[in-house]
């Protein structure tokens, strides 16, 4: 569906972003993930048409960005960062202007307007002035716009930028709805908002892409390929972290905690060495009592993979 | 065609339920009127054709400036609210964009010269004036508001901040009505170049009634070519 290769945008003399490359597949759910200026609102603006990349070829269906926009546009619904609302009209009525402007046949905007305010829990708004709502409602009407037309590709830049708790939920709701319809692209700085509505993530830190794939890819990425590895153990601590580092592929032991005999260990390792731990735990007369791998809070992969960039 | 109506129709919904249009009309119409009143009403008895004259040539300006005020928020306001962002990703060529707005303004131009009808009228009432002089009269000023709309959206093509948008416009009507008083202290041949560019020159002959085909080309071409600046102004934005 999406296949970008050495996307760079410069404005004037700073590269917003630089030599990006990925594919995207027909239907996937892909999270742009990055903090506040890394770059993640010029990608999808360029992915959206509304910006004309600087170098690099971006295909989207089969079409080139510069070569033809206009057909791409026909293709795409896109959100950007402040839902682009005309607050002196009605939501019927700009809904029903989008929906023109986006090319829905005329005898078929009052179905596709009814159906979309339907869909996004806006039928009670329809002759209420965008001014009169809410920042929640605002953006859902901002979701409902790029909707309207029923598009392949949905580009949705931070929707959730602004939400209270319950409606950051309810937008999720609403775009874990949209998933399998369209092949959706959406934007945070906040990992846990968007982690479980995609499939896959991809990171971009200061205009680059650092990291991509699924959330348990980028934490084994993080953790050195097998991600961490907890331990829960009885028996001598000292023999334990020994016996641990002793294990081929491992990187790092921590000990984390100490009670009594009860011994918890952080291990990070360039592959899942978990039946090797247990063996060589079992072989130093240690008692097993719990193994797990886990991926550690997202926020934390974000941080190690943008710090390890940042130092490099 | 459809993308230019549809855009002009909802810049023209936003003309009629915001204030500052009617404002900007409002302001004006009673600018006009008392200049109606102090110029081309007073002094020594004149013939109804030369007050109607004198009308026109007070309207010509009023409406050159009114129609470049106008066209301040039509691309500024988009840029400023982040609307633009909906027009640049929707299947919509960069013309029609312009089309569409620089229309709107157009059409909401026609209530100010609707509102201004009532001063001939009353001339027409109470003296002889012909129904074509008034018709030339109100075609040439159409004309005048065309170039004040396209030099309205060129501006605010340019900037996000709708004051700089109305200054440009007004600095390019001043630009265009300087050329008539450059002609005055020019010789030949430099006059007939200048006059030739001067906006007034080729509106007096609407004022007194006469409709040639080369004057209204010159209206259609100045306006032409400030809504082809515009529409390359609004491409080179999605570069930068």
């Amino acid at each position: 569906m999406i296949s970008v290769e050495g996307l760079t945008k410069y404005y004037g003399e700073n590269a917003a972003i630089k030599d990006l490359a990925f594919k995207i597949s027909k239907g996937e759910v892909i999270g742009f993930l990055g903090l506040n200026g890394a770059g993640k609102s010029t990608t999808l603006k360029v992915l959206g048409c509304v910006l004309a990349p600087t170098s690099g070829r971006v295909i989207v269906d089969g079409y080139d960005v510069v070569e033809n926009p206009h057909e791409i546009r026909k293709r795409i619904g896109y959100l950007p960062d402040t839902p682009p609302l005309y607050d002196e009209m009605t939501v019927g009525g700009y809904l029903d202007f989008v929906a023109r402007l986006r090319g829905v046949a005329p005898g078929d905007t009052v179905a596709r307007v009814k159906a979309i305010e339907e869909k996004t829990g806006l039928a009670a708004w329809h002759d209420a002035p965008i001014n009169s709502l809410s920042h929640g409602y605002r953006q859902r009407v901002g979701v409902a716009q790029a909707l309207v037309h029923n598009p392949q590709l949905l580009i949705l830049d931070e929707p959730t930028g602004g939400l209270d708790p319950v409606q950051i939920v309810e937008m999720r709701e609403l775009i874990k709805r949209l998933k399998g319809e369209h092949t959706i692209l959406i934007s945070s700085h906040i990992l846990s908002e968007i982690s479980q509505i995609v499939d896959r993530l991809l990171i971009i830190h200061n205009g680059e892409i650092v990291a991509q794939g699924t959330e348990d890819q980028l934490a084994g990425a993080a953790g050195g390929g097998g991600g961490l590895i907890e331990l829960q153990l009885a028996g001598n601590a000292q023999k334990a972290v020994e016996a641990a580092k002793a294990v081929p592929q491992v990187n790092t032991v921590e000990l984390t905690q100490l009670a009594g005999d009860r011994v918890h260990l952080q291990v990070t390792a360039a592959a899942d060495v978990r039946p090797a731990l247990v063996r060589a735990m079992v072989t130093a007369q240690l008692d097993v009592l719990e193994v797990k791998k886990s991926h550690g809070r997202l926020e934390d992969i974000f941080l190690k993979i943008t710090q390890k960039e940042g130092s490099a | 065609m459809n993308n230019v109506l549809l855009i002009a129709r909802r810049e023209l919904s936003a003309y009629l339920r915001t204030m500052l249009g009617y404002i900007i009309v409002a302001v004006m119409l009673f600018i006009l009127g008392i200049l109606f009143n102090a110029w081309a009403m007073s002094g020594t008895a004149k013939k109804s054709a030369e007050i109607i004259a004198d009308f026109f040539t007070l309207a010509s300006g009023c409406t050159l400036v009114t129609s470049a005020v106008l066209g301040m928020p039509l691309l500024a306001k988009e840029r400023e609210k982040g609307t633009i962002q909906l027009l640049f990703s929707a299947p919509i060529r960069d013309w029609e964009i312009i089309v569409g707005k620089y229309l709107s303004a157009l059409v909401f131009l026609m209530v100010y010269l609707g509102c201004s009808f009532y001063m001939p009228l009353l001339v027409m009432a109470y003296g002889k004036v012909s129904a074509g002089h008034l018709a030339a009269g109100y075609l040439g000023l159409m004309l005048v508001g065309s170039v004040g709309a396209a030099f309205g959206t060129f501006a605010s093509a340019l900037t996000k901040n709708q004051l700089v948008a109305v200054i440009i416009s007004l600095v390019l009507v001043i630009g265009l009505t300087v050329f008539w008083f450059v002609a005055r202290i020019t010789d030949r041949p430099l006059t007939d170049a200048v006059t030739a560019m001067a906006w007034y020159a080729h509106f007096t002959p609407f004022g007194a009634g006469l409709v040639h085909a080369k004057h209204v080309i010159y209206f259609c071409l100045v306006s032409f070519v400030a809504l082809f600046a515009a529409t390359r102004v609004l491409e080179a934005r999605r570069w930068t």
